[in-house]
């Protein structure tokens, strides 16, 4: 990995929605920041120059929801190799949830998950902080010294609460410390052993269904909540049409919510399992072409204020099960890009909104200074070149999961360097 | 109808789309569900199994067909009636038979499974006859096998049941002929039901007139006018003039996570008596795939009355389940 410098990046098309950039411009580096756009600041030279023509240069991706799976599930990825692949995926910003073993509900987890995050120093590690002490439900974990040990939000991931009564008590905790909430909307006795969308495909392949239920009489609860106790409050990883339209009504009446969706719920539908593909299994379920064209709609009129990766790694044998047994979850980090610029090819939305969504979108949803190319900012910068088209090979992923349903697809858009804190953590070979 | 099926590794290496059920050329090669089956195949196991029941009534009942194969009957879900079954149609075509009932502790992993069917086939086995309880494990099992191993889906969790749906349309064309002039209602637990959802492919595939489901909403999976038939909540409408009707087994377990109500409410409404039965045409017959719950699904009367052909079903089975073995093995090196 390369000191901090002096970078000049010369010549690429610099889109900076949170400052309304978008010009084809010189970008200057030093000391870790960035130093100015357009002529070289007084005194600079460059220890290292970049040839951008032809290529984005956009800030570094911050993705909300980052499985690393370390500590406690080594076999399966370590935080170096994902630290690797989100370099590699022009991805700045990992929020990890706190579903790791152990689980982050003390102060020294989280320290511990940023320090490792540091010390790697390819990508920055943002822990999440589990909202209820090991998950459990019942009591409340220490949140504010959780965030003081830089947990920027906090979840109870994918194991829902039941009480009710402790929801509305979370949440009253955190809004008197203006902390956010990160709300994964699954009603578990509705969805109960349920492995995919319930409708025509799993009826056919005879897989208990999860109903859209599900997820909208959650998020109508707890938007309920979220009115009550005026927390701040993120619904992750949203499925349903319904539950955009739930979400846009709140948002109407004022209330302080926002929303992100995993990009795999962008491109696929649950025709998708097809025969039983059990790279198509993830939670929440891909859900039905109405759904999918309601999400992405979300995304281009900014209803839904982030795209994230939901990346979770996995070994082969996590997959290699009856439909209902495997490990849900893609490995996202290095197809959240190209992906998303799928969805501009395919005038969806366009490249500024995409940008957005992929990072000062996220970074405002979090309230953290990133995803901003503005003089002064750290210079964290993704740079790629939208026009290179390829098929995905998972075999040269650098996550070790290469569990992807996305295998063979023609994708375009490749990130060619990844600058993080001014130093150059990735460049294409 | 399910067109092609997706056949992707397990790493999603190769996804091509084609039928897995079948080998390059159109034989046939696995026989996992029903869907994905051309008409022409049907057809072709019921003629077959014509032949094979008219030698059965013979006083020595061998066929050479597939001397020198191993058939591997491989149950992690226990089944008497299946497996046996199974075993006398593998016997009669002068198979060599191996029972195996892994325990429960061999779980529906892919390692463990894959692992017991690697180490099967290592001793130069070649067909496999796979029952389980979860959705799919025959199709997963399928996809990882080399090209001279075949699989036989034995029911596999609430997916498919092929081979009982097969020897259901043989009872069918046996007892009413042509399928283009019948109603057919199945009624019961179709949510639940592998063996539901094989009958409403084959009925499809053979070109039924009318395919009906009956049960209570919270028994009927999502869509399931999707697949091709028409639902009904009410038993009397739902047999309003049908010349087939097919009964499913109700899991008693189902009145304690309050899919149902009581076994008396459901035998009430849903319970095929000979009140019930007037509804259908005269001369319709009566079908159950077994084991009868005597008093929750189907009455005593009803069961062993005139028009009940649940026994010819059982007959049935083994003339099927030979066809199919045939049609797969059959022609093939035994080396």
């Amino acid at each position: 990995m390369a000191e901090a410098s002096n970078i000049h990046i010369r010549g690429g098309r610099i889109i900076d929605p949170q400052n309304n950039v978008d010009s084809v411009d010189d970008l200057f580096i030093s000391q870790g920041r960035i130093v100015a756009t357009g002529k070289v600041p007084d005194g600079f030279t460059a220890d290292e120059t970049i040839d951008a023509e032809n290529q984005v240069v956009c800030a570094g991706l911050v993705d909300l929801s980052v499985r690393m799976r370390e500590p406690g599930l080594e076999y399966k990825a370590t935080l170096k190799s994902e630290s690797a692949a989100a370099a590699a995926g022009g991805i700045t910003t990992c929020c990890c949830p706190p579903d790791t073993k152990p689980i982050i509900d003390t102060p020294a987890m989280a320290n511990m998950l940023t320090h490792r995050g540091v010390e790697i120093g390819l990508t920055q590690v943002l822990p999440v902080g589990a909202l209820t002490t090991e998950l459990g439900g019942v009591m409340l974990s220490d949140m504010f010294a959780l965030s003081q040990a830089g947990c920027v939000a906090f979840s109870n991931a994918d194991t829902p609460i039941t009480n009710t009564l402790v929801i509305r008590r979370a949440m009253e905790y955190a809004s008197s410390f203006d902390l956010l909430v990160i709300l994964h909307a699954n009603d578990p006795w509705l969805t109960d052993d349920g492995c995919m969308h319930e409708g025509e495909i799993s009826t056919r392949l005879g897989l208990s269904g999860i109903p859209e239920a599900s997820e909208t009489a959650i998020i109508a609860r707890d938007l309920a909540l979220i009115e009550q106790t005026g927390v701040k409050a993120h619904f992750a990883r949203i499925s349903c049409a319904r539950s955009v339209d739930l979400i846009v009504q709140a948002r109407e009446r004022g209330l302080k919510v926002t929303a992100d969706v995993a990009i795999h719920h962008l491109h696929l539908t649950d025709f998708d399992v097809g025969s039983f593909n059990s790279l198509c299994r993830v939670m929440p379920p891909l859900r039905s072409e109405r759904d999918k064209d309601r999400l992405r709609q979300a995304v281009a009129a900014g209803e839904i204020q982030a795209i994230c990766s939901d990346h979770q790694p996995h070994e082969k044998d996590a997959k290699l099960a009856a439909f209902s047994e495997a490990e849900p979850g893609i490995s996202g980090l290095e197809t959240l890009l190209p992906l998303g610029l799928k969805l501009v090819d395919e005038d969806i939305i366009d490249m500024n909104t995409l940008i957005s969504s992929l990072t000062s979108g996220p970074a405002s949803v979090l309230g953290i200074s990133a995803g901003d190319l503005g003089p002064g900012k750290q210079a964290d910068v993704c740079i790629f070149d939208p026009e290179s088209e390829y098929l995905l090979d998972s075999s040269k992923f650098l996550s070790r999961g290469r569990n992807t349903p996305f295998q063979n697809w023609p994708l375009r858009g490749r990130v060619s360097h990844t600058i993080h804190a001014g130093r150059l953590v990735y460049s294409v070979k | 109808m399910w067109s092609g099926k997706h056949v992707i590794d397990h790493w999603g290496q190769q996804v091509v789309s084609q039928n897995i059920q079948y080998t390059g050329n159109g034989k046939l090669r696995h026989f996992l569900s029903i869907d994905g089956l051309r008409k022409e195949t049907l057809e072709q196991i019921l003629v077959t199994a014509e032949k094979f029941t008219q030698f059965g009534q013979r006083d020595i009942k061998k066929l050479p067909l597939l001397r020198g194969h191993t058939v591997v009957n491989l149950f992690f879900e226990n089944s008497s009636r299946t497996r046996t079954t199974f075993e006398i149609a593998a016997k009669r075509l002068s198979a060599d038979v191996i029972n195996l009932n892994p325990t429960t502790s061999s779980t529906s992993k892919g390692e463990t499974l894959l692992d017991t069917v690697n180490i099967l086939e290592a001793m130069h086995t070649d067909l496999f006859v796979i029952r389980h309880a979860k959705s799919g494990v025959a199709e997963l099992i399928a996809a990882h096998v080399p090209d001279h191993v075949h699989i036989i889906n034995a029911g596999d969790g609430q997916h498919a049941h092929p081979t009982q749906a097969m020897l259901d349309m043989f009872t069918i064309q046996q007892y009413k002929g042509p399928f283009h002039k019948l109603r057919v209602a199945i009624v019961g637990d179709i949510l639940h039901s592998r063996v539901a959802r094989s009958q409403i492919h084959a009925l499809n595939t053979l070109g039924a007139h009318e395919i009906r489901v009956v049960a209570p909403n919270s028994l009927l999976p999502a869509q399931i006018e999707r697949l091709g038939v028409h639902s009904y909540t009410d038993l009397s409408q739902g047999l309003d003039g049908v010349d087939v009707v097919m009964m499913l087994r109700l899991q008693k377990e189902r009145m304690h996570n309050a899919y149902l109500p009581s076994e008396q409410e459901y035998f009430n409404l849903y319970g095929l008596t000979t009140e019930s039965l007037a509804a259908a045409a005269d001369d319709a017959i009566v079908m159950h795939p077994g084991p009868i719950n005597r008093g929750l699904e189907i009455s005593s009367e009803v069961a062993d009355g005139p028009r009940s052909v649940i026994l010819p079903q059982v007959t049935n089975g083994i003339a099927i389940r030979m066809a199919v073995m045939a049609m797969i093995l059959g022609g093939e090196s035994n080396g």
